[in-house]
C-alpha cells in the first residue's frame, strides 16, 4: 500500500510488487530434500534387492543335482573274487565298488572296455559317492550280489557344474575341468535320458564331506534345531521370570538399577565376546565337550536372555494397571495376579519377542567359531553333548573352499537360511497383529 | 545309579506328596469355615518340600564326592607321579578317569576277567569304541576298577539319603496340611525367590564375562609386557614350535585397532547420512501406506545375518570391485579384494537399519508443538527438520550413532570374511587392514593350548573389545535415557 501512496502517479492496474523471500529457492531446497531422502531409502533398499539377486542367483541351481541312472551289475567277480564274504565281513566293506559303477558306464556309453585311453577319460566322471553308496546297498542286502540293479548314481561335481552350463566350453579345454570327450558322453547321455537333473535331497541330509556332490547341511540344520531348542528352554522361561522379577516385584534401589544397566549393557556387547565367555567358562572350566551343540546353546542363550528380557518387560509394562488393580480388589495375591492376568496378557509380546530374539541367535556366527563349531563333522549328532555344526558355521566353511560347486551349496545353504529366518519373522509379524491389543 | 534316574526317583515322589497333600487340601473345604490356602497349594507345597531339598543335597553329595574321588586316585598313585610337578599328576588322574570311563561300558562278564597289561584292555575298550590315552600305564588298571567300585558307592548311598530325604520332605508337607496351614504363602515365596535368582543371571553373565577374560588376560600378561601390547605396533604372533627359544612373537594392538577403527569409520561414512536420511523421510515424508512397506523392508535388512553381508562382501563385491579397478586402471587393479573399502561399504549397508530404526525412534519423540510451532511461522519442511528437529532430537541422535559404532567395533563375520588377515598399518583404503575380532577369530579356532600366549592374546583383545564398546555403550544409553526424559 505504501508503494502506491508514493508513487501517485500509478495506473491503478499495474500488479503489486511482491518482495522476494527467496520463496524459490526455499522450494527448490525442500525439493532437493526430499529428494535426498528418497535416494537415501532407495540405495537401502537397491543394496538389499542386489544381494538378494545375486545369492539366489549363485545358490538355486544347488537344489538340483545331476544322476545317471545306471543298470550296475553287482557283479561277484569284482566285489568278492575269492569267495570268502561269508567268513569275512570286511570282503564286502573293502570291495572295489567304483569298478562296478565304471562297468556299467562303459556298457551303457560303448566304449571298448580293452581301450585303455578311452576307459582313463572316464576318470571324474562319476562322483566318488558310489563307492559308499554302493557298498551301503550290498551290506544292507548282500544277496544282490551277481544281480543286476537300476541304481541312480551321482555325477561328479565338475560333471553336474557342466551340465548346468556353468561351464564355459569355450575355454581351452586343458583350462577346464571337464574334458571335450567327458562332454561329448554328456551330451549323448543326456539324450538317451540316462543323465538328468533330481531335486538335491542329499543337500539336506548329508554331511560334511570333501567332495561337493556328497556334502550337504544335514548335520548343521539337526546342530541349529538342537542350540534353538536349548535356547528356546532356557531363555524363555530365565528371561521371562527375570522381567516379571523387575516389572512387578523389585522395588527401585540400587541393586535392580545395576541389574537394569546390566541387561541394557549386555545387548549391545559383541557377540563374539559371548563366544570367548563359553570358550573360558564352558569349555575350559567346567569341562564341556569343545564342538558340542549344548555348549553353543548356552552360549546363544546367554546372548538373547536380554533382548527376550527387553521385549518382555514391554509388553508386561503395556499391560494396563487397571488390570492389575481389578485383580488385587477381587482379593488376589500379587503372584496369581501376575500369573493368571497379566502374563496371559502379555504373552503375544513375549511371544514375538521371543521369536525375534531366536531368529537372532539362529544367524549369529561369531561365537559359534570360537567353541569349535568349525567342525568336520559328517556323522548326525544323537544327542547335544556330540560335536555337530550349526547352519551359519556351515556357510562360513563353504565359503573358505575353493571349489566353484561349493560357492553353489553355500549360496543355497544363504537361501535355506534366509527361508527359516523369513518364515521367523513372519510369524512374529503375524502373531503381534493378531493378538495385538490396544488398551 | 544314574543321575537321571535319582531325580526322576524324586521328581515320583514329589508327585506322589502332590497328589495325597491336595487330595487332603481338598477335603478341608467341607466346613463351615473356608480353609486359608486352594487344595492345590498345599499339593505344590508338599511338592517342593519332597524335591528341594533332597535334589539340593544329591547334588551337593555328587560334587563332593567327585572331589574325594579325585583325592582318593591321587593317594593311589605311585609316589614318583605323585610327587612330581602338578602337571603329570592331573594328567595322570585324567587318564586314570578315561580308563574308568571306558571300563564302564564293559559288561560283568568282562570285568571279571578283565586282563592286568593296558596292551590287552586297549582293543577290547577299542571294540566298545573307547578311544583312551595311549601312554596309559598297567598299574592304572586295578585303580580305576578301584575307583570305579568307589564310586558306584558313593553314588548309591548318596542317592539313598537323598530318596529318604524326599519321602520324610513329602510325608511332612503332607502332614502340614491343616485348615490355617498358609501354604499359599509359602509356594508364593519360594516362586519370588526364583524370579529373583533369574533376574540375578544378567549379573552372573557380566560378571562370568569379565572374570573368564580377566584370569586369561593376566596370565598373559604374565608372558608378555603390557607396554609391548598396548603400544607395540608389530602383530606378529608366530605359531611357533612351542619350547623353540624365539617362540615368543610380538602382539601389538596398534595395528589392530587402527584397523578396527578405520573399518568402522568407513562404515559409519556410509551408514550415517543414509540411515538419518531415510529415518527423516519416512517419519516426516512418506505416506502411511509407503511406510507400511518400507519400513518392514529396512527391517528385514537389519534381520539378515551378517555372516551374509560377509558373503556378499567376499564373493561378489569385492571382485567386483577390484575388476572395477583394473578395468579403470587399465591392467592392474589397485582395489584389494579384500580391502577396507570392501569391508567398510558393506558393513556400513548393515548398519543403515540400526541407524534409521533408532534415529526413527528419536525424532519421532520430538514433540508435534516445535513442528507445528516452526511450520506456523511459515517455514518450509525442510527448515523445520533442519532448524527445529533435528537439532532438539541431536543429543538421541549422537547416542544413536555412538550405539551404531560401537557395533560397527565389535562386528565380527563381515571384517573376517572382507576385511582380510594381515596386520597392515596403511591409510589407503583399498588395501587390507585386520581387526581386533578377526585376529581374536584367528587365535582361537583350530588347536588350542591354553598356556600358550598365543592363545591367551584372544583374551587379552578380547577384554579390550569389552572395555572399548562397553564405556561406549554407557555412554550412549545414558545419553538417550536422558534424552527421553527431557521430552516425556
Amino acid at each position: 500500500m505504501t508503494d502506491i501512496s508514493i508513487g501517485n502517479v500509478m495506473v491503478a492496474s499495474a500488479p503489486p510488487r511482491r518482495r522476494d523471500i527467496g520463496l524459490g529457492r526455499r522450494y527448490r531446497a525442500e525439493r532437493r530434500f526430499r529428494i535426498y531422502g528418497l535416494l537415501a531409502i532407495s540405495v537401502g533398499l537397491m543394496f538389499l534387492a542386489v544381494m538378494l539377486v545375486s545369492i539366489v542367483s549363485k545358490g538355486y541351481t544347488a537344489f538340483w543335482q545331476t544322476a545317471v541312472t545306471l543298470p550296475i551289475t553287482f557283479d561277484e567277480k569284482i566285489i568278492d573274487p575269492n569267495g570268502k564274504r561269508d567268513g569275512d565281513p570286511n570282503v564286502l566293506i573293502a570291495a572295489n565298488y567304483p569298478k562296478l559303477a565304471e562297468n556299467a558306464l562303459i556298457a551303457k556309453l560303448g566304449i571298448d572296455p580293452s581301450d585303455k585311453a578311452m576307459v582313463r577319460k572316464l576318470k571324474g566322471f562319476l562322483s566318488d559317492g558310489v563307492r559308499a553308496q554302493l557298498r551301503e546297498m550290498v551290506v544292507r542286502d548282500p544277496s544282490i550280489v551277481g544281480m543286476t540293479r537300476d541304481v541312480d548314481v551321482l555325477a561328479s561335481a565338475n560333471l553336474d557344474s557342466a551340465f548346468k552350463g556353468q561351464i564355459d566350453l569355450g575355454v581351452d579345454e586343458a583350462r577346464r575341468k571337464v574334458s571335450d570327450q567327458q562332454v561329448e558322453w554328456m551330451n549323448k547321455l543326456r539324450d538317451e535320458g540316462v543323465i538328468s537333473g533330481h531335486f538335491n535331497a542329499g543337500l539336506f541330509t548329508y554331511g560334511a564331506s570333501s567332495r561337493p556332490e556328497t556334502s550337504g547341511m544335514g548335520v548343521a540344520i539337526i546342530g541349529s534345531l538342537y542350540m534353538m531348542a536349548i535356547v528356546l528352554l532356557l531363555a524363555l522361561p530365565i528371561g521371562v521370570a527375570a522381567s516379571i522379577y523387575l516389572e512387578e516385584f523389585a522395588k527401585k534401589s540400587r541393586l535392580t538399577d545395576i541389574i537394569e544397566v546390566n541387561i541394557n549393557n549386555l545387548a549391545a556387547v559383541p557377540s563374539i565376546v559371548f563366544g570367548l565367555l563359553g570358550l573360558a567358562v564352558f569349555i575350559n572350566f567346567l569341562g564341556l565337550p569343545r564342538s558340542a551343540s549344548l555348549v553353543g546353546g548356552l552360549v546363544l542363550t546367554l546372548m538373547t536372555l536380554p533382548t527376550i528380557i527387553i521385549a518382555t518387560r514391554a509388553a508386561l509394562a503395556a499391560v494396563p494397571p487397571s488390570i492389575r488393580s481389578a485383580a488385587l480388589g477381587l482379593g488376589a495375591s500379587k503372584m496369581q495376579m501376575v500369573f493368571h492376568h497379566i502374563l496371559p496378557l502379555a504373552a503375544p509380546g513375549i511371544l514375538t519377542g521371543t521369536i525375534i530374539g531366536l531368529a537372532r541367535a539362529l544367524g549369529e556366527t561369531a561365537p559359534l567359531l570360537l567353541i569349535g563349531m568349525v567342525a568336520f563333522v559328517a556323522d548326525y549328532p544323537t544327542t547335544p553333548f556330540d560335536p555337530a555344526t550349526a547352519l551359519p558355521v556351515q556357510i562360513y566353511m563353504w565359503a573358505n573352499e575353493a571349489e566353484r560347486a561349493f560357492v553353489e551349496r553355500m549360496s543355497a545353504a544363504i537361501i535355506v537360511l534366509l527361508i527359516f529366518l523369513m518364515a521367523m519373522n513372519i510369524t512374529a509379524i503375524v502373531l503381534r497383529r493378531r493378538f495385538e491389543r490396544r488398551w | 545309579m544314574s543321575l537321571l534316574f535319582v531325580l526322576a526317583v524324586i521328581a515320583a515322589i514329589g508327585a506322589v506328596a502332590f497328589i495325597i497333600a491336595r487330595q487332603r487340601g481338598g477335603a478341608l473345604d467341607r466346613g463351615a469355615t473356608r480353609p486359608h490356602s486352594r487344595a492345590h497349594y498345599h499339593g505344590w507345597w508338599a511338592f517342593l518340600l519332597a524335591t528341594l531339598p533332597a535334589t539340593f543335597i544329591f547334588l551337593a553329595w555328587l560334587l563332593a564326592s567327585s572331589i574325594y574321588l579325585e583325592r582318593h586316585i591321587v593317594a593311589q598313585l605311585p609316589e614318583q607321579t605323585a610327587e612330581g610337578p602338578i602337571a603329570s599328576q592331573s594328567l595322570a588322574v585324567g587318564m586314570v578317569k578315561g580308563l574308568a570311563n571306558g571300563l564302564r561300558r564293559l559288561d560283568a562278564n568282562e570285568l571279571a576277567s578283565l586282563p592286568s597289561t593296558f596292551a590287552q584292555v586297549q582293543p577290547m575298550l577299542a571294540a566298545k569304541r573307547v578311544a583312551l590315552a595311549t601312554d596309559t600305564q598297567d598299574y592304572m588298571i586295578p585303580i580305576a576298577v578301584d575307583a570305579n567300585r568307589l564310586q558306584d558307592r558313593l553314588g548309591t548311598v548318596g542317592a539313598i539319603v537323598a530318596f529318604i530325604l524326599a519321602a520324610v520332605g513329602g510325608i511332612y508337607g503332607i502332614r502340614r496340611v491343616a485348615e490355617r496351614a498358609r501354604a499359599r504363602n509359602n509356594v508364593e515365596r519360594l516362586m519370588l525367590w526364583g524370579l529373583m535368582a533369574a533376574s540375578m543371571i544378567a549379573i552372573v553373565t557380566t560378571i562370568g564375562i569379565v572374570l573368564s577374560m580377566l584370569f586369561q588376560t593376566i596370565s598373559f600378561f604374565e608372558r608378555v609386557p603390557l607396554t609391548d601390547f598396548f603400544f607395540g605396533v608389530v602383530w606378529d604372533p608366530r605359531f611357533a614350535a612351542a619350547g623353540a627359544a624365539d617362540s615368543a612373537g610380538q602382539f601389538g594392538l596398534i595395528p589392530l585397532l587402527a584397523g578396527t577403527l578405520y573399518i568402522a569409520l568407513v562404515a559409519m561414512l556410509v551408514a550415517v547420512p543414509i540411515g538419518l536420511m531415510s529415518a527423516v523421510y519416512m517419519s516426516e515424508y512418506a505416506h502411511p501406506r509407503v511406510r507400511a512397506v518400507v519400513k518392514p523392508a529396512l527391517e528385514l535388512l537389519a534381520g539378515i545375518p551378517t555372516i551374509v553381508y560377509g558373503i556378499f562382501a567376499l564373493v561378489t563385491l569385492g571382485p567386483f570391485l577390484r575388476d572395477l579397478s583394473a578395468a579403470l586402471a587399465g591392467g592392474s587393479p589397485f582395489i584389494q579384494a579384500q580391502s577396507i573399502l570392501t569391508a567398510g561399504l558393506v558393513m556400513g549397508v548393515m548398519l543403515i537399519p540400526v541407524v534409521s530404526s533408532l534415529s526413527d525412534d528419536i525424532i519421532t519423540a520430538v514433540p508435534r508443538a516445535m513442528r507445528d510451532g516452526s511450520l506456523g511461522l511459515g517455514a518450509t519442511r525442510s527448515e523445520t527438520i533442519k532448524r527445529v528437529v533435528l537439532p532438539a532430537a541431536l543429543p538421541g541422535i549422537v547416542g544413536a550413532i555412538l550405539l551404531t559404532a560401537s557395533r560397527a567395533i565389535g562386528e565380527t563375520m563381515i571384517v573376517v570374511l572382507a576385511a582380510g588377515v594381515a596386520a597392515n598399518l596403511t591409510l589407503n583404503p583399498f588395501e587390507a587392514m585386520t581387526t581386533i575380532t578377526v585376529k581374536i577369530v584367528n587365535q582361537l579356532t583350530g588347536d588350542l593350548e591354553f598356556n600358550s600366549p598365543q592363545t591367551l592374546v584372544a583374551f587379552a583383545l578380547g577384554i579390550t573389545l569389552f572395555f572399548v564398546t562397553l564405556i561406549m555403550n554407557i555412554v550412549a544409553l545414558y545419553i538417550v535415557r536422558k534424552y527421553r526424559e527431557q521430552y516425556e
